[in-house]
């Protein structure tokens, strides 16, 4: 206990360093979010409107993506970005913006598939009523999601929370650089390595409120919109 | 704006509908003109869903032919359709008109002023803000006819669309269904309920079991039903 007191004490002390990190993982992990979302939602939804040959696969395979191995994707972003990969030229290796592309291939499965789920289940409800309204197919899409939209809070809370807890694509695609690239999870497992515990669980715990905090905050707007919109 | 083309007569022509081995509809063939409304009349299972989904071009039949004023395909942008436990969309219910609104076509500037007035015949005026969801049945059945008069429809599709409702709220509705027909709107409404098709019909057809037994204005149907089935049916007989 003692370790963890001080761990807090180090972390709340207000090291401009360490909220440089926090501030890092925040701005990663959001932006991986939101991006996947940007493509998951519709994908998502798109899937789960349509019929065609091999529907079932995709499903199955989107499905067991949402456990994709992070150290996995990360390799293969690095591949893709390293100096002698396709996308070498652009130079986003090491960078924070090559771990957001990074974390939004991982988080995106996640978001599409449960998506996928939820607008299913709503479009079995919807089906006779848009239909009779003769709903064209992408404005179907679109009143799903909007009708989904509560439910689906909970979606990109679990993109989100896979993105922020996770630290294998970052370590591998941002380098863990000091002030640069260096987030809570990849300094936690350095720190661990280093024997600076108090350090490691001071982040662990501040990780894990942060997750808990912004869990809270979307599931407070999911209940006030709920009561709003019923 | 397109020259208005008009879906009736509407013609079922030896119409079938088969599922899994089950004919829900055997070889119907029925005219529906326009005028007074038209109300099927018949026990559960009889066919009239099955019917009303055809005539609204929601199914296609698995054999025979449907035309809307003579025409085998129709857009529908003037049909529209009231189903028994109407799924509100997750708005207020100003939004579920609107969203009506704009599914038919109507510009967004001319939406408010409609969503109100709409609002108004179907008397939810001071309703509109509430989530659709939280009113209460007859009100949600009331929405759906405002989303469904929404479309300017010429032909009105109901099915059973208050089986669920106490006698206060179907009052309600067939208040606002009168005007509705009075307006010039066809209603093609199912329904078990003799009392119902009593208040309401100007032409009857009796269905069971998946075909239509008797067609015949409102009045002669109730003074002198021409089939045993019919007058069992009246007399309260369980007919399946």
């Amino acid at each position: 206990m003692h370790d963890g007191s001080s761990a807090l004490a180090l972390v709340l002390g207000g090291d401009p360093a360490l909220y440089a990190i926090v501030w890092l993982s925040l701005v990663v992990s959001v932006s991986a979010t939101v991006f996947a979302a940007a493509f998951g939602l519709p994908l998502g939804a798109l899937l789960a409107l349509s019929h065609f040959p091999g529907r079932t696969a995709v499903i199955v395979v989107m499905n067991a993506f949402m456990g994709l191995p992070p150290v996995v994707v990360g390799l293969a972003v690095y591949l893709l970005l390293s100096r002698a990969g396709p996308l070498g030229s652009l130079g986003l290796l090491f960078t924070p913006r090559a771990m957001i592309i990074a974390q939004t291939l991982l988080v995106l499965p996640i978001i599409a598939a449960l998506t996928r789920q939820t607008v299913e289940d709503f479009w079995a409800e919807y089906r006779d009523e848009l239909t009779a309204m003769r709903i064209a197919p992408l404005a179907r899409v679109a009143t799903l999601l909007w009708d989904a939209r509560f439910s689906l809070v909970t979606t990109l809370l679990a993109g989100f929370g896979r993105a922020a807890a996770e630290v294998g694509t970052v370590m591998i695609v941002g380098g863990n650089i000091n002030g640069f690239t260096r987030v809570m999870t990849t300094t936690i497992a350095l720190e661990t390595s280093k024997g600076d515990l108090p350090l490691a669980i001071g982040l662990g715990l501040f990780l894990i409120s942060l997750i808990v905090l912004v869990n809270a905050a979307a599931w407070g707007v999911r209940r006030a919109g709920e009561v709003r919109a019923g | 704006m397109r020259p208005p083309v008009s879906d009736l007569p509407l013609v079922l022509d030896a119409v079938s509908v088969v599922t899994r081995e089950v004919a829900l509809v055997r070889d119907l063939s029925l005219t529906i003109e326009p005028g007074a409304p038209t109300v099927l009349l018949g026990p559960n299972g009889a066919g009239k869903s099955t019917l009303i989904r055809l005539a609204m071009g929601l199914i296609a039949p698995t054999s025979g032919r449907v035309t809307w004023g003579g025409r085998a395909e129709s857009d529908g942008r003037r049909r529209a359709m009231v189903f028994q436990r109407p799924v509100m969309l997750r708005r207020s219910a100003a939004g579920n008109v609107s969203y009506a609104l704009r599914a038919a076509g109507v510009p967004h500037a001319a939406r408010a002023r409609r969503v109100a007035e709409l609002l108004a015949q179907v008397d939810l005026a001071p309703l509109a803000g509430r989530p659709a969801r939280r009113l209460s049945g007859g009100e949600q059945q009331r929405l759906a006819l405002a989303r469904a008069l929404a479309r300017d429809p010429e032909v009105l599709f109901l099915d059973e669309p208050t089986a669920s409702l106490d006698p206060a709220a179907t009052k309600a509705v067939e208040d606002i269904l009168r005007a509705v027909a009075q307006s010039g709107v066809k209603i093609v409404m199912a329904t078990h309920d003799l009392g119902q098709a009593h208040r309401l019909a100007g032409e009857i057809v009796f269905m069971l079991r998946g075909g239509v037994r008797e067609c015949a204005p409102a009045d002669r149907f109730f003074a002198a039903p021409a089939t045993p089935e019919a007058a069992a049916f009246m007399r309260g007989d369980l007919v399946i």
